[in-house]
């Protein structure tokens, strides 16, 4: 068991260095003068969140739950399709390169067409989402179900397995470590595509994004309003890390047995 | 039981693997496979089990081709260099592979799985442990449980115990011979290991590479049962030298 001296080393010591930040912050803002729209001060951004609240949270609930949706859309489909891949090489050659385009093509060009198409609001971004979140699991699912040790198919095969049992006896559960790997990176990125989504595809009006606020705030030069968007978009994105991370460890703790 | 007649496998014009290759083994017997790193000893045993096919020549056990003499119901069995459980599955279901494969009952695999158990020396107490809390000898034993819970009729072995501690070899050599013994499998054990070689078998191949090829076949004339004291004696010593001499002309 650790000592509390090291608990308090790993705890106390990012918070002491997350004050020092703040200070530093405070202080170069008014030994350099810098006017509030350039660096606002860290009260005046803690205020802003703080008055502001209820939208800041409506919009972290609104951005994450698009990318949730996004998310969770990336593992079923491209879970589905590292299947078709592992099942047939003519998908899989004929296919693989477009997935790879999935991973290329710039977000920001392909976003102002799924708002041409698919118009503005809530599903657009959960799609834009989604399209930047598909890979990292299609790549990882099908590395998963096709990288199997040799031996292993060797000894399905001594002992006549039929092709289902090969599939969901060795190479599904072989992918699971792949494919937690996959879901880390494919989180994040979901969490990143909701919001640029929402610089194309926010709401304005009623409810808001994060995306949104990061735009309204550039726009009019609210920028304690963007600081704090800012701030609550690094929040979400190492929440939903640290979620995935959490789910991940326990499935490769509890039922994989690594 | 298993009989190959100029059994030969290249996978292009320029690499010929295994080169007529003529062997016989009875029915029960023990041979070894003998032969210097890469001179394609491993890929004869994956002939015998019919994962691979031979270019030239006839390979058949049991009077069938290798692949329909598998799904008969005593089947071949394959113990690899490395354990190679499934680390999702406990020792138990791990044992139960075959079985599982074979679409047996889980009802009916369970005096399956007790028998293999208890005749590779593991407990109750190891059944439902997972393999990365087993060491490396364990793990070995789990996959020779694994391997011998069908009953096999042809048992292949690719030096499963290289990667092991000498006394463990050893000891798992001896255990090896016991179980032999009681079960009767037609056993083909390859090694580069000399003295694990004539120490199991009745009959040692000797191999030579590039290609795979049979240089000779040395009778090892040892009673059965055969105890750790042998290795101590003189004859057993003499015999080793000469095996290793015939080796030794051919990694020259």
């Amino acid at each position: 068991m650790k000592s509390v001296r090291e608990i308090a080393l790993v705890v106390l010591s990012p918070i002491a260095f997350f004050l020092l930040v703040i200070l530093v912050w405070q202080l170069t803002k008014q030994i350099g003068q810098i006017p509030p729209y350039v660096l606002p001060s860290p009260i005046a951004v803690g205020r802003t969140a703080w008055t502001g609240r209820s939208v800041l949270c409506g919009a972290v609930a609104l951005t994450g739950a698009a990318a949730l949706c996004g998310f969770a859309a990336s593992l079923i489909v491209g879970t589905l399709i590292a299947f078709s891949f592992s099942f047939s090489r003519f998908v899989k050659a004929s296919c693989y390169p477009y997935a790879i385009f999935l991973q290329t093509v710039p977000i920001v060009a392909i976003a102002p067409l799924i708002v041409v198409w698919f118009g503005y609001g809530f599903q657009s971004v959960a799609l834009i989402a989604f399209i930047i979140s598909l890979f990292p699991i299609i790549t990882n699912a099908t590395t998963g179900l096709t990288n199997v040790d040799r031996d292993l198919v060797d000894l399905f095969e001594l002992h006549n397995a039929n092709r289902w049992q090969v599939l969901f006896k060795l190479r599904v559960p072989a992918a699971v470590p792949y494919l937690v790997t996959g879901a880390r990176v494919s989180s994040g990125m979901a969490v990143i595509g909701a919001i640029v989504g929402e610089f194309f595809a926010g709401y304005g009006g009623v409810r808001s994004g994060l995306g949104f606020l990061i735009v309204d705030g550039t726009n009019n030069l609210k920028t304690d309003q963007l600081f704090a968007a800012v701030i609550a978009s690094t929040a979400l994105g190492m929440a939903v890390f640290a979620v995935v991370n959490i789910v991940g460890a326990t499935v490769l703790a509890r039922w994989y047995h690594a | 039981m298993i009989q190959l007649q100029n059994a030969s496998l290249s996978y292009d014009l320029a690499t010929q693997v295994l080169d007529k290759i003529t062997l016989s083994v009875g029915r029960g017997e023990f041979v070894s496979l003998l032969g210097p790193s890469g001179c394609g000893k491993s890929t004869l045993l994956r002939l015998i089990a019919g994962l691979v096919e031979p270019s030239h020549g006839q390979l058949t056990v049991g009077g069938q081709p290798a692949r329909r003499f598998r799904q008969t119901s005593n089947g071949i069995s394959l113990v690899f260099q490395e354990p190679r459980l499934l680390p999702w599955r406990n020792v138990t279901r791990n044992i139960a592979l075959p079985l599982e494969l074979s679409r047996v009952d889980r009802a009916d695999q369970q005096a399956f799985i007790e028998a293999s158990l208890e005749l590779i020396g593991l407990g109750p107490q190891d059944a439902a442990k997972y393999p990365r809390m087993l060491s490396g000898g364990m793990r070995m034993r789990v996959a020779l449980a694994r391997a011998l819970v069908t009953k096999p009729s042809v048992l292949l072995l690719d030096e499963p115990f290289s990667a092991l501690d000498e006394l463990l070899r050893q000891q798992l050599n001896e255990e090896l011979l016991r179980i032999w013994r009681e079960r009767a499998p037609t056993t083909v054990f390859v090694t580069h290991n000399v003295s694990e070689a004539i120490f199991l078998s009745q009959r040692v191949v000797v191999m030579a590479d590039h290609p795979g090829r049979i240089k000779a076949t040395v009778d090892v004339p040892f009673e059965y049962p055969r105890s750790h004291t042998l290795r101590a004696t003189r004859e057993f010593a003499t015999l080793v030298g000469e095996v290793s001499d015939l080796l030794r002309v051919e990694t020259t």
